[in-house]
């Protein structure tokens, strides 16, 4: 399958990328690995970059990894539709104090106007 | 104590006695770190719980789970107060301590004990707790569609401050909020 998997650089969002290429591997799946520039991240997308690139090594998995630039939701779902993938993938949401999922504004956006099946990964 | 018509209360503090809707004796009492009986029984009302009713991923599913969720508001820095009918939690409210100098509000009251009064009584008994100890700023997230709970916040004085994405936020500030000294009523 051919999936695309954002990420910005928040915790959930690092543990998707790990459990995705986990899982490419698995099944053989075509990953693209779009980075996005997330206000609510405390990371770098080239640290995020870096990051995606050595998990990507380390598990064998050839993949692209692109930055994406500009409003983050909007970007994923026109790539999405663009090139033709079969799934977006997402972190699943952070944990508030209380343990209250909170979902970002990205997965948000994404979960609306995505034109294909999207997963939170938790 | 201040004369502020617009300042939040005046919410009683714990213990708080009173006769629900449904003419049953309850009491709302704070939650020490140290209560393991108190502990257990809360164990059991939120293993217990009523799926549909879960909010935002809490209650966690299974005991488990929910042993360790409560372990953190129980044994960390959090204000608890559970609602008691005999010896059985039906409610627990909590303030957790955000690491930012403010406090995060949960209330879930067990779907037995729903609909009589239960549920704005124990909120309101949980800010007495939190001004009494010197809590300023409350916040909490809730469910656009979760209409009735959003009611009760407003009821007790929260204010939405975001609503623009799937949960809206609210806030209140309890330094100001009046602290009621007869708790018989």
């Amino acid at each position: 399958m051919k999936v695309l998997l954002g990420i910005g650089g928040s915790d959930d969002s690092l543990d998707a990328l790990e459990r995705t290429v986990e899982r490419a591997v698995e099944a053989g799946d075509e990953l693209t690995v779009a980075v996005l520039d997330n206000p609510e991240s405390d990371r770098s997308a080239d640290e995020v970059i870096d990051h995606a690139s050595s998990v990507l090594e380390d598990a064998g998995l050839d993949a692209d990894v692109r930055h994406l630039t500009g409003d983050p939701g909007s970007e994923l779902v026109e790539l999405a539709g663009r090139e033709g993938f079969e799934q977006v993938v997402l972190g699943g949401g952070e944990r508030s104090p209380m343990g209250k999922i909170r979902l970002g504004h990205i997965a948000e956006f994404v979960l609306l106007n995505a034109p294909v099946t999207v997963t939170l990964v938790r | 104590m201040t004369t502020d018509t617009d300042a939040p209360g005046p919410f009683p503090t714990p213990p708080h006695a009173f006769e629900d809707a449904d003419g049953r004796d309850i009491t709302v009492r704070s939650l020490a770190s140290t209560d393991a009986d108190g502990f257990e029984s809360l164990v059991e009302m939120y293993d217990d719980f009523d799926p549909s009713m879960r909010a935002q991923g809490i209650p966690p599913t299974g005991e488990s789970r929910v042993r360790s969720w409560l372990d953190t508001l129980v044994g960390g820095d959090a204000y608890n107060v559970v609602a008691w009918h005999g010896d059985d939690a039906v409610g627990h409210a909590t303030l957790v301590p955000d690491g930012d100098d403010a406090y995060e509000l949960a209330i879930f009251v067990h779907q037995d004990s729903q609909g009589c009064g239960v549920g704005t009584r124990l909120i309101r008994t949980l800010l007495g707790y939190g001004a009494a100890n010197d809590v300023g700023h409350v916040w909490l997230t809730v469910e656009r569609w979760n209409h009735a709970a959003i009611a009760l916040y407003e009821k007790v004085g929260f204010e939405t401050m975001n609503a623009e994405s799937f949960e809206i936020e609210m806030e209140m500030d309890l330094s100001t909020a009046r602290v009621q000294t007869d708790n018989t009523g």
